[in-house]
């Protein structure tokens, strides 16, 4: 994987696919070494909007850097949002009234949605369908009107506060979200799993292409629906429970096959465990504030401490390491996208190019979160 | 047994001297145990004297089992868990062989090397590892032989100290949760560190990004150049002394 | 026939005139179709409901200086986009589109034809290896193994209508095939005879899914495929050198169009006979089945090149030749019988 590459073979030659690459979404290069369509090697080249969220962390208040954190995946900005907070509180010891978990919880599952329904038209767009897209698109928007309505926000929502969230939720955005639902129900069987699940075209496409094993995903540290579409029931919600998860009733969809198709069918799957994690939260949703008295400037004690969501891309890890000071001495992001990318070297070797993009496309990249 | 006290003692592997003091913490402990148990039984049996010849067997069982307890404690891997039946039915809150090893006792600065058993609620890890930079390898092999991924490999830069630190945040997918955390400690005028890509090759990008923002060496990395910053950066913006 | 100077010039100027009009409308109509499979309205703006889009289109793209980057093959990398556009153009003539309304009554039309498209392919080829772009370059070795593999089984398809009609000309065959729907060469139901009955459904799928490939539209559009080869052979083209691509494109539709309407369904020819027969019949059937090739892009994903491949040696060429000699077989049976 690491090797650098040695282009001698006269049979071969170097593509470089991207940094402005349609099927790479993004600024992501991947130096593939060609035979002909197939791949000899393949490299990936980050960077390219690299922005050292890092440092920019240390040189503000814990608040300052709150705006960053939808920057890095903004198609999960709320599960980022999250991370960071729920690091935060751990190292201040602040409680988050139950009201606001409820509310965090409704939220972050909403975008979780949203963030399927893109990739599933980006990655039904990589295989040459168009049309899907627009069908995500038009169920996304929806979510994007009723996340705007309490963030304020479209994309990089940052909307949660250590201690809570930024409002309360109206009765608007409870009718509104169970709307969605139904809607997003009855639109999934026909529209979604007719049309391009059960299409024999997606299906060759798709089935026993890009195997993954659990063994290569555990020794590239891969995590999230990459990890699932290789039969491994892990899902931090359900390991690690945080918030209010253990209350909920859901699964965690997984499918043993590795290939493309697995991991299609795990984030399919995860669009409707979602809609019900929703479902039972606006049911449950206890009264209360939603938000913890928290100090203006806060001063967590000296240490570290790590805290871990699952992002719609993966496990998405905050390591901050205090000094006892108003902003964060280091701030560590433990991005899912760089480690379930770091594995695409490995799998793709042998591959033709047409297949090693889809493969790509399963592991829903989002370079920005990458890059950082 | 509890996959954060089987892991510990994995661990403790590499630390010898924290072992043999730990070990022998744990059979005061267990004795301690064993004591109460018996008294606890002594005093039960003295109370239910009178009472049915049943409550009575029962007991003097429980003590025969308390008594064979000692000689298998030391090494509590060996542990068993069925000749602890004092334990199991009257949970003792300081020693449980089944559930999670007690949280330490936050050491006086400078931390020696060794195992930590942290608090997860207030640090979201189960077991802090510090070890010197040659002891990395193989507590990655341990852990990963455990069944462990390694999940992050955090850079950090003490500059007050004169110190830089490695994080390698593992985490496991299968059965109960158990997050570790190996850190070590380089002098920050020769940062280097052997390299563990050789063992989890998703270290290798995060080796990498760690030489990027630091500049610690991994001794071993095949492939140590920039990932995130420029091709030809010299520079490692998250060293606190850095100036752009 | 009329020998005067004046026919073959009117002719000219008539299929000039449709071909252009196809090619640029075409593009307006292929994205007004798009965009409301796509539940969105398409081009609107430009002209009532967009009509006038492609002329803006056309005049922006030939406003535009066609870029030659550093390192291409000059010439070839101008003839390309060119002779993208000559073959589909001159196919036109050969095309009957009434009795008495075609260009130049050829006795070899269909061999024509398929000679015509087989040069079409070369653009294909010197526009992606005159480009010097890798892209480009695997686009170009895409399309020919593409075009060999499925002018196969497309040629052998219309072989077997060759011998049912017994005839080379396009006019002849759609003559053939006059008098009702029921006599189309598509359809099972008292055909002309039992091989047609049985058989040649099958054969028009194969031929229809050989003219997708051949005119490379999705989901068989290997040569462009976007998400993969940027945008193929056109990588490096800009300006008109593209826009002539495009209209090669969309010209090779119509004559797919045009040839499946005529070997299939009867050309020209009402479905009832009650109804009089005449071009617009044609024209009402080229749509349909462009916007059948509209309504298939805009639908289904794409395939991959290898399993493209694989249906056409694997199954298409196999069936063909099984329906080739299956129609020989019964040819001669009633051949025997009558």
């Amino acid at each position: 994987m690491t090797e650098p590459i040695l282009c001698t073979p006269d049979e071969t030659f170097v593509l470089n696919l991207g940094p402005q690459h349609p099927a790479t979404h993004g600024v992501l290069r991947v130096k593939l070494t060609m035979d002909g369509e197939y791949i000899v090697e393949a490299e990936p080249v980050l960077g390219y909007i690299h922005r050292m969220h890092e440092k920019m962390a240390e040189n503000g208040t814990f608040a300052q850097f709150m705006p960053n954190t939808p920057r890095m995946d903004y198609l999960s900005a709320l599960s980022f949002n999250q991370g960071y907070c729920m690091a935060v509180e751990r190292a201040a010891g602040i409680e988050v009234p139950e009201r606001a978990e409820y509310i965090r919880t409704i939220t972050v599952e909403l975008n979780r949605i949203s963030s399927h329904l893109l990739w599933w038209g980006a990655f039904i767009l990589d295989l040459g369908g168009f049309t899907p897209l627009l069908y995500a698109f038009d169920d996304r928007e929806k979510i994007l009107d009723l996340l705007e309505h309490v963030t304020g926000s479209r994309l990089t929502y940052c909307y949660y506060r250590f201690g809570g969230v930024y409002n309360d939720i109206d009765d608007e955005f409870i009718t509104g979200t169970r709307e969605f639902i139904k809607r997003l129900r009855s639109r999934m069987p026909t529209l979604y799993h007719d049309l391009v699940t059960g299409n024999i075209i997606l299906i060759k496409r798709l089935k026993d292409i890009g195997h993954i094993s659990p063994e290569v995903c555990r020794k590239y540290g891969a995590t999230g629906p990459v990890l699932r579409g290789s039969g491994i029931e892990y899902d931090v919600r359900k390991n690690e429970p945080y918030s209010i998860y253990p209350e909920l009733d859901f699964d965690i969809p997984h499918y043993p096959e590795g290939d493309c198709m697995a991991r299609y069918m795990v984030r399919m799957d995860e669009i409707e465990q979602s809609l019900r994690i929703i479902e039972q939260s606006l049911d449950k949703l206890p009264g209360g504030p939603v938000q913890a008295k928290v100090p203006k400037t806060l001063k967590p004690p000296a240490g570290d401490c790590y805290a871990a969501v699952e992002a719609a891309k993966g496990t998405f890890g905050c390591r901050l390491i205090c000094d006892g000071d108003k902003g964060p001495y280091r701030l560590k992001l433990r991005s899912p996208c760089f480690s379930n990318l770091s594995l695409f070297g490995e799998i793709a070797e042998g591959m033709l190019l047409a297949d090693a993009l889809a493969v790509m496309g399963s592991l829903d990249l989002v370079i920005p979160e990458i890059d950082r | 047994m509890s996959i954060i006290r089987e892991t510990k003692w994995a661990l403790l592997e590499l630390f010898p001297e924290q072992k043999a003091t730990e070990a022998e913490a744990e059979v005061a402990a267990w004795n301690k145990i064993i004591a109460d148990a018996r008294a606890k039984a002594e005093a039960e049996e003295a109370a239910k004297a009178k009472a049915a010849a049943k409550a009575a067997e029962k007991a003097g069982e429980k003590t025969e089992a308390a008594e064979k307890a000692p000689e298998e404690a030391p090494p509590p891997e060996a542990a068993p868990a069925e000749e602890t039946a004092p334990a199991e039915e009257e949970p003792v809150p300081e020693m449980d062989p089944e559930g999670d090893p007690p949280v330490s006792i936050e050491p006086e600065s400078p931390r020696p090397l060794g195992v930590l058993v942290r608090d997860y609620k207030a640090r979201g890890v189960h077991l802090d590892v510090l070890c010197s930079p040659d002891q990395v390898v193989e507590a990655a092999k341990l852990l990963t032989g455990a069944g462990y991924f390694l999940e992050s490999v955090t850079g950090v830069d003490w500059i007050k100290e004169e110190q830089m630190e490695v994080d390698y945040d593992f985490n496991r997918t299968d059965g109960p949760l158990c997050r570790v955390v190996v850190r070590t400690r380089l002098p920050r005028s020769a940062p280097e560190v052997p390299t563990v890509s050789d063992i989890c090759p998703g270290a290798g990008w995060h080796e990498r990004e760690t030489h990027d923002f630091f500049g610690i060496k991994f001794i071993g990395h095949p492939y140590l150049v920039p990932i995130l910053l420029p091709e030809d950066a010299d520079y490692h913006p998250l060293l606190k002394d850095f100036t752009p | 026939m009329d020998t005067s100077i004046w026919r073959p010039i009117l002719y000219l100027i008539g299929v000039m005139a449709f071909a252009g009009v196809n090619a640029a409308w075409l593009g307006w109509c292929e994205r007004k179709g798009a965009g409301h499979i796509q539940r969105r309205i398409g081009p609107k703006e430009v002209g009532p409901y967009g009509l006038l889009q492609p002329l803006a289109d056309g005049i922006k793209l030939m406003t535009k200086q066609l870029l030659v980057p550093q390192g291409v093959d000059g010439i070839l990398f101008r003839v390309a986009p060119v002779l993208a556009m000559i073959p589909a153009i001159t196919s036109m003539v050969a095309i009957p589109f009434s009795a008495t309304f075609h260009a130049r009554p050829i006795e070899l039309s269909v061999l024509l034809i398929f000679a015509l498209a087989s040069i079409g392919m070369m653009a294909i080829l010197l526009g992606g290896w005159a480009s010097n772009n890798k892209y480009s370059l695997i686009s170009a070795a895409r399309s020919v193994s593409q075009n060999v593999a499925y002018e196969i089984p497309m040629l052998i398809t219309v072989i077997t209508i060759v011998m049912l009609s017994g005839s080379m000309n396009l006019e002849e065959i759609a003559l053939q095939q006059k008098g009702g729907f029921w006599n189309w060469y598509i359809f099972p139901i008292a055909g002309q005879s039992i091989a047609q009955a049985i058989i040649m459904p099958v054969s028009f799928l194969i031929f229809f899914t050989c003219s997708v490939a051949e005119t490379n539209r999705a989901p068989f559009d290997m040569a462009e495929a976007e998400s993969e080869l940027i945008a193929g052979h056109m990588t490096e083209y800009g300006s008109m050198g593209f826009g002539l691509f495009m209209m090669g494109e969309y010209l090779n539709i119509v004559v797919g169009a045009c040839l499946t309407a005529i070997l299939f369904f009867g050309g020209w020819d009402s479905p009832l006979p009650f109804i009089p027969s005449g071009v617009l019949w044609f024209v009402l059937k080229i749509y349909l089945l462009i916007f059948t090739f509209i309504w298939i892009r805009w639908t289904y994903p794409r395939t991959q090149i290898y399993k493209l491949l694989n249906l056409s040696w694997k199954i298409l060429i196999p069936f063909s030749l099984a329906i080739l000699l299956l129609t020989a077989v019964f040819i001669k049976i009633e051949g025997i019988l009558i």
